[in-house]
């Protein structure tokens, strides 16, 4: 029979709080009645609440998270990408200044959040090998094909890694795109995306004030009020709100300080 | 309301000899937050006056409410109004009722607290923030309390026990005031903050002994009287720190949680006994700016509150700080193509 040899055997994420050695066997009582949310506030009765989202659940204790409210919005003609600027060690913010928007190439850019360290390991291997790509076919890399290879290495890396990022920039193909890629490597095109601790606070002012079209300007606004309600609830969220607007002509960059912030954190 | 006077830069201060006091406006004693967890909704209120509205159902509802109370205590159901639950209930282990036989986790919590003694008194500050794991949830939370004229308290930790501990005292210094020898207000000997500050050791040390703690930090600050024998007639300021196990300590400058690490070091640095009100006020604003960009459970909105001889207890009320965010790390990307990959 053919079988590729270095496929990985599938286990269930630890988050889901079902091991796979109980699921074989009839229902023990160490079946959880309760079915653990991905949320700090609804897990599993018995367990501590301890605050922690997703994202940050299964760090280890001195791990840095960049625990964090990432944005991209596409517009006719590029890509807005915001992101806040706070990276914590449980409850201590260990950089207040940090920046979640890593250029992969001249107008790919990726918003990180997850595990600080696996997100910077995961872009620079990115960069490295779009730069090499676009040698080698002598023009640029597509939006598509960043994303495609950064959920190729976050799929097949899924156990080790804890990493959640958004993939966009402009190309000449298809204009402005925008790509999700969360925690264990889907890659998911989409009109808008949005993710880390903070986006859950988030989901429906962003279903109510997007339109697929958005003009730049709206789009830059909406990136920039969404983050800072984001960050006026979420812990894990805050300092300044970082945004680059990529078009075919360059990046421009740009940032809110925490006391100019369109909703008061 | 008391009208704080804007705060007295430090720095500015030492090159000055004499400070100017603050011209600040003191009525009544500032009104605080009525002791109830439950979020006032629209709909509740409205509910409220409709039925406050009909003069003849108000003694009924009462009176049901009273019976019902009653038949729930008598019949012994699984859940009850008297405090720690129903006696008679079932120690079965699993679930639901084993949860409520072990030390719980906080829920809702609050940050730190900060006090330092200066001239006049006693100051405390908190910020207004109850977190619910790490979403910002409450951002009006009330956790400076006045407990009688000579005492404010402030708590970090689960805001639910917090509320409870301040009910628990006021219920105290009401008995105390209705079985006093004289009805007078300058008879009566009210508690004075070291005693409640003792009397919140021996509350706390019970309930970790139970293995159910009141999960705060507990800061007690005010005037205590002084100790038989002692030769100084004067209430001297007081302030301490009781934490959920019942350890407590006394020093010139207290901070709890976070505070404890970011907040101690300048406090000390910085503390003088004969601190004026507004130098105060700066003191403790900075370690609130500091708590604020470096603790991810803090807000920037904070209270003041103080304890003095002649105005007993004022809290302020919640009031914005400033915060900075105008240095180079901010302003320059570090996500480039040709940065050094820094975060």
């Amino acid at each position: 029979f053919f079988f590729h040899g270095h496929r990985r055997s599938t286990k269930l994420p630890a988050r889901c709080g079902v091991s796979v050695a109980t699921m074989s066997g009839a229902l023990s009582h160490q079946h959880q009645p309760y079915e653990a949310m991905d949320h700090g506030i609804g897990q599993a009765h018995g367990q501590a609440h301890t605050g922690k989202s997703a994202e940050t659940s299964n760090l280890r204790p001195t791990e840095l998270s960049s625990g964090t409210t990432i944005l991209a919005i596409p517009f006719p003609g590029g890509v807005v990408m915001g992101a806040d600027s706070r990276v914590s060690t449980g409850t201590y913010v260990a950089n207040r200044t940090s920046d979640k928007i890593a250029q992969l190439h001249d107008t790919i850019w990726c918003c990180r959040s997850g595990s600080a360290s696996d997100t910077q390991a995961l872009t620079d291997y990115v960069k490295h090998y779009l730069g090499q790509l676009a040698v080698e076919t002598g023009r640029s890399p597509t939006v598509k094909v960043a994303a495609h290879l950064m959920r190729k290495l976050c799929y097949e890396n899924k156990d080790n890694l804890l990493a959640g990022v958004i993939v966009g920039g402009w190309d000449a193909v298809d204009g402005g795109s925008v790509y999700n890629i969360p925690l264990g490597g889907s890659c998911i095109k989409m009109p808008f995306a949005v993710g880390g601790s903070g986006s859950t606070f988030i989901y429906g002012l962003l279903d109510s004030e997007f339109r697929p079209g958005m003009s730049r300007e709206e789009a830059h606004d909406l990136v920039k009020l969404a983050i800072s309600h984001a960050m006026a609830r979420d812990g894990s969220s805050g300092g300044i709100i970082r945004t680059v607007v990529v078009t075919e002509e360059g990046n421009a960059r740009e940032y809110v300080p925490g006391d100019q912030l369109p909703f008061g954190p | 309301q008391w009208q704080i006077a804007p705060p007295v830069t430090f720095q500015q201060q030492q090159s000055r000899t004499p400070a100017p006091t603050p011209q600040a406006t003191i009525s009544s004693s500032a009104h605080n937050s009525s002791a109830s967890t439950t979020q006032r909704s629209p709909l509740i209120v409205s509910t409220n006056s409709a039925v406050s509205s009909y003069p003849y159902l108000n003694p009924l509802l009462f009176l049901g409410f009273v019976l019902f109370s009653a038949a729930v205590s008598v019949m012994s159901a699984p859940i009850s109004l008297a405090p720690g639950g129903s006696a008679s209930r079932v120690s079965a282990k699993s679930g639901l009722e084993a949860a409520t036989e072990r030390t719980r986790q906080p829920i809702v919590t609050g940050t730190s607290v900060l006090g330092i003694k200066y001239k006049d008194g006693v100051m405390l500050a908190a910020d207004t923030l109850c977190s619910y794991g790490s979403m910002a949830k409450y951002k009006d939370a009330r956790r400076l309390a006045k407990v009688n004229d000579a005492t404010l308290l402030g708590a970090g930790g689960e805001y639910s026990d917090f509320q409870s501990i301040t009910d628990l005292l006021r219920r105290n210094a009401l008995e105390d005031k209705c079985t006093a020898d004289s009805l007078y207000e300058e008879d009566v000997n009210e508690e004075c903050a070291k005693e409640v500050w003792n009397y919140l050791r021996a509350v706390m040390y019970n309930r970790r002994n139970k293995m159910n703690p009141l999960w705060n930090d507990l800061v007690v600050a005010g005037f205590s009287q002084p100790a038989f024998g002692e030769a100084s007639e004067e209430n001297k300021p007081f302030l301490g720190l009781v934490d959920k196990i019942g350890t407590t300590y006394e020093d010139d400058v207290i901070a709890t949680g976070f505070g404890s690490y970011l907040a101690i070091p300048i406090l000390r640095e910085k503390h003088r006994p004969d601190l004026e009100e507004g130098e105060a006020r700066a003191l403790l604003e900075d370690c609130m700016r500091v708590l604020f960009y470096r603790d991810c459970r803090a807000l920037n909105r904070i209270q003041i509150a103080k304890v003095t001889k002649e105005d007993g207890v004022l809290i302020s009320d919640p009031y914005e700080i400033e915060t900075s965010w105008d240095s180079a790390s901010f302003v320059e990307p570090k996500g480039q193509l040709e940065g050094d990959g820094g975060w």
